[in-house]
């Protein structure tokens, strides 16, 4: 189990990552809007590269609870477990 | 803290556009001259981006429709549908939609917003699935929003992403309804419709297609989209509006489904607001006899779109994937996209300004939409403001921001 949450944690990380031109830290602690500055849509857009990746869908009323990037961990990892 | 602290870094450009008198948000015509001009102030200013695709609002036969019923009828009916708001005029309007698109129901809404809301937030109930297009309008995600359902988002435009989604649900419990656009107002693509209906069949979903921006604009006779595309037996609603090709106010639904009059008594945006005035009423159905016997309007319509089109991809703007009535040009930034609104506003040429959070991708977009009221020598003035001011602002060297949707 822990080692599925850190394999989510690295699909989440390197997708960020990849979007994010400047390399700046990002931890589990990293608020997505306030401290990446996504809107709502690019969250979205993000949401769903991970999406591709792990093969599932997470719910848009699901994205909207995600404040911090280990909320998302802890979402997709509820959703990885039910699929 | 005050209660409008949230919105500080909004307020803050706001307030700049607002003392630079370049607010594209506030922009208010003094006087409207017709289909294609208007006054501010003293100017004269040349109208390119109002939606009036078959320039119907200064039509005879639609303003004296209007004027008639507002004389018999009165000014408005304060009452919704369900009460003291239900007029003959509100019957026959839904009848004629039912009959132009060859349906039994027709269903009509106070405003096109109203219709997405009203429409998606009823159709999928708690334990079922909404499957939406990723650009789709902010009335489908909201209609979503006031819903019960589960709500998926799939790539924009993209069969094979849906069937994907719609895979990943298929042991679900509950039932599966896509929504997805006829034209996309921020960039002007068209839905592929026909692979999009392939996918509702081999999964047993329901199809739901907002025509707002393809009404009066594709097709034979004009129904849309699903009509180009031949695939009206598989969308089993049709949502519109009144406020593009029919130049009123207000929205639509119509379909097939057995037993969809009871839709009238539990979609709670067509319950709780008040009907439309009998004026406005008359005028669409005027204005849908005007789109059904003028297939010329669509005509010059198309050649116009094009013709813009052509026009700005020459000069070198980045546009939308295909030519359409709404013609969007990328702009290397918001700050861009301001300063040729403005600019072009001050030559007398009127546009809209789009901005993320409500364009795909973040982009930034000088966004045009062209009407059949306009004369060849009109777009010719427009594309040749583009020219000069875009040129002047540096604007015309072509970016790499924006990739065509596969």
């Amino acid at each position: 189990m822990s080692e599925q949450v850190s394999d989510i944690r690295d699909v989440i990380f390197g997708t960020l990552r990849a979007m994010l031109p400047d390399g700046r830290p990002i931890t589990e602690q990293t608020h997505i809007t306030e401290d990446l500055g996504l809107d709502s849509v690019a969250m979205m857009d993000f949401v769903m590269e991970i999406e591709d990746k792990l093969d599932i869908s997470v719910p848009l009323d699901k994205i909207a609870e995600v404040e911090t990037l280990g909320d998302l961990i802890a979402t997709v990892q509820r959703l990885k477990v039910t699929s | 803290m005050g209660l409008l602290d949230k919105f500080a870094p909004l307020a803050e450009q706001y307030r700049r556009h607002e003392a630079a008198g370049t607010n594209p948000f506030t922009v208010a015509f003094d006087r409207v001259l017709s289909p294609t001009e208007a006054m501010i102030g003293d100017k004269r200013i040349l109208l390119l981006g109002t939606n009036n695709y078959l320039g119907l609002t200064y039509d005879p036969s639609v303003i004296d429709s209007a004027i008639a019923a507002t004389r018999s009828s009165g000014s408005g009916t304060t009452g919704s549908r369900i009460a003291n708001g239900s007029y003959g005029g509100h019957r026959s309007l839904e009848r004629a939609l039912a009959d132009f698109y060859g349906r039994k129901h027709g269903m009509v809404f106070s405003t096109g917003y109203q219709a997405n809301l009203g429409i998606i937030s009823t159709l999928a109930g708690k334990n079922d699935h909404l499957l939406l297009d990723a650009d789709s309008h902010a009335s489908i995600y909201d209609g979503a929003r006031l819903g019960y359902a589960q709500v998926t988002r799939f790539r924009h435009n993209s069969p094979e992403d849906l069937a994907n989604r719609l895979r990943r649900l298929k042991d679900e419990p509950g039932d599966k309804v896509i929504v997805v656009e006829g034209i996309y107002s921020m960039l002007g693509d068209k839905a592929p419709l026909r692979e999009f209906a392939a996918v509702k069949r081999e999964y047993g979903a329901y199809l739901v297609v907002d025509e707002a921006h393809s009404l009066g604009v594709l097709g034979e006779t004009g129904r849309g989209l699903t009509e180009e595309a031949g695939v009206e037996a598989d969308a089993d609603f049709i949502i519109g509006t009144f406020s593009k090709s029919l130049g009123g106010v207000g929205g639509f639904c119509v379909t097939d489904m057995e037993g969809a009059e009871v839709l009238r008594v539990v979609s709670r945006p067509y319950m709780f607001s008040a009907s439309l005035p009998p004026g406005v009423i008359a005028a669409t159905e005027a204005a849908l006899h005007e789109l059904r016997t003028r297939p010329e309007l669509r005509q010059r319509l198309t050649e116009n779109a094009q013709r813009l089109y052509r026009g700005l991809a020459a000069l070198g703007f980045e546009l939308g994937p295909e030519p359409s009535p709404v013609v969007s040009a990328v702009m290397p930034s918001p700050e861009a996209a301001f300063g040729l609104w403005a600019a072009l506003l001050q030559a007398g040429l009127y546009t809209n300004v789009s901005l993320p959070p409500a364009t795909p991708k973040g982009l930034a977009l000088l966004r045009s939409s062209v009407s059949a009221a306009h004369s060849r020598a009109q777009i010719d003035r427009a594309i040749a403001l583009f020219g000069e001011l875009g040129a002047r602002l540096g604007l015309l060297t072509r970016s790499e921001a924006f990739a065509p949707a596969k």
